[in-house]
């Protein structure tokens, strides 16, 4: 039986929306408010799904622990309490939490290896959700 | 297609043992949750059904219909129960949240016939839950 297993994780990071290519007054049409010099925060909501099927010695899609351990060495210690902006991951990208949630999935497709990673979705705040699954389509 | 999703809630508790393994090997696979004694939850289950509206009732499914299955084939069975000694396929399966999605899925499924089955979420914690859509 096939399953799918979602955790949510948390963490605190700051970043400002700037294209160097723009001109002023372009990044303050497209970016507004999130364009501010001295950058913004917020805290991010990260929900990992992971899927395969249930193994019936332990009745797990995956090991909870090992899941936590990676998602906090590969994102969360890695992005939590960060100025985006100046994080290497962001060098010549815009933090968008497009970008970000992109960025997050790419690194757990690779840290996880044993497992499928179905989707990440990232609540930059409690009105806007952004959710990737690579080149797979997003299952409801 | 219009997809319908009730919510409800049941406490229980629950420990990860598998009789197969050594107690060495349960308590490095399962940890705390290998605890005999059992550890609670305050589970919560979304089911989501889907359908065509109904043209004259202008429902995907009687609501009351629903709890009403809801409430005896999940509730009933499921709530303020020490699941691996209440539930009878817990007395063999692991009631993980993956089994109890999946349990609750073979349950509705046969007596389900208000509605059509599109998926089963359980959250064992707030942060943390499984989907089962029915796939082998």
């Amino acid at each position: 039986m096939k399953a799918y297993l979602t955790k949510r994780y948390r963490f605190s990071a700051s970043h400002r929306l700037h294209n160097g290519e723009f001109s002023e007054d372009q990044n303050r049409a497209i970016y507004g408010k999130c364009n501010n010099p001295h950058g913004h925060g917020h805290n991010y909501a990260l929900e990992v799904t992971v899927s395969g099927q249930v193994d019936l010695r332990t009745g797990m899609v995956y090991d909870l622990c090992a899941l936590d351990s990676t998602v906090h060495r590969a994102v969360i210690d890695r992005f939590g309490h960060e100025n985006l902006n100046y994080v290497k991951d962001f060098a010549g990208i815009v933090p968008t939490s497009e970008n970000l949630a992109k960025k997050i999935f790419e690194i757990l497709k690779r840290e996880l290896a044993t497992v499928t990673l179905d989707r990440v979705k990232l609540d930059e705040t409690s009105q806007n959700s952004f959710e990737y699954a690579g080149d797979s389509e997003l299952r409801y | 297609m219009v997809y319908l999703t009730r919510k409800c809630e049941f406490s229980a508790s629950h420990y990860y043992h598998n009789p197969e393994f050594t107690p060495e090997e349960n308590r490095r696979i399962f940890g705390k949750c290998n605890n005999p004694n059992g550890h609670g939850h305050n589970y919560t289950l979304e089911l989501t059904v889907k359908g065509d509206v109904n043209p004259k009732s202008g429902f995907v499914v009687d609501l009351k219909e629903l709890k009403e299955i809801l409430n005896r084939e999940v509730l009933d069975v499921m709530d303020h129960r020490f699941l691996n000694r209440e539930v009878p396929e817990f007395a063999k399966e692991i009631p993980t949240t993956e089994n109890i999605a999946i349990s609750i899925w073979r349950r509705l499924c046969p007596t389900l016939n208000v509605a059509q089955l599109h998926r089963v979420r359980v959250y064992e914690t707030p942060d943390l839950f499984v989907d089962y859509y029915g796939e082998e």
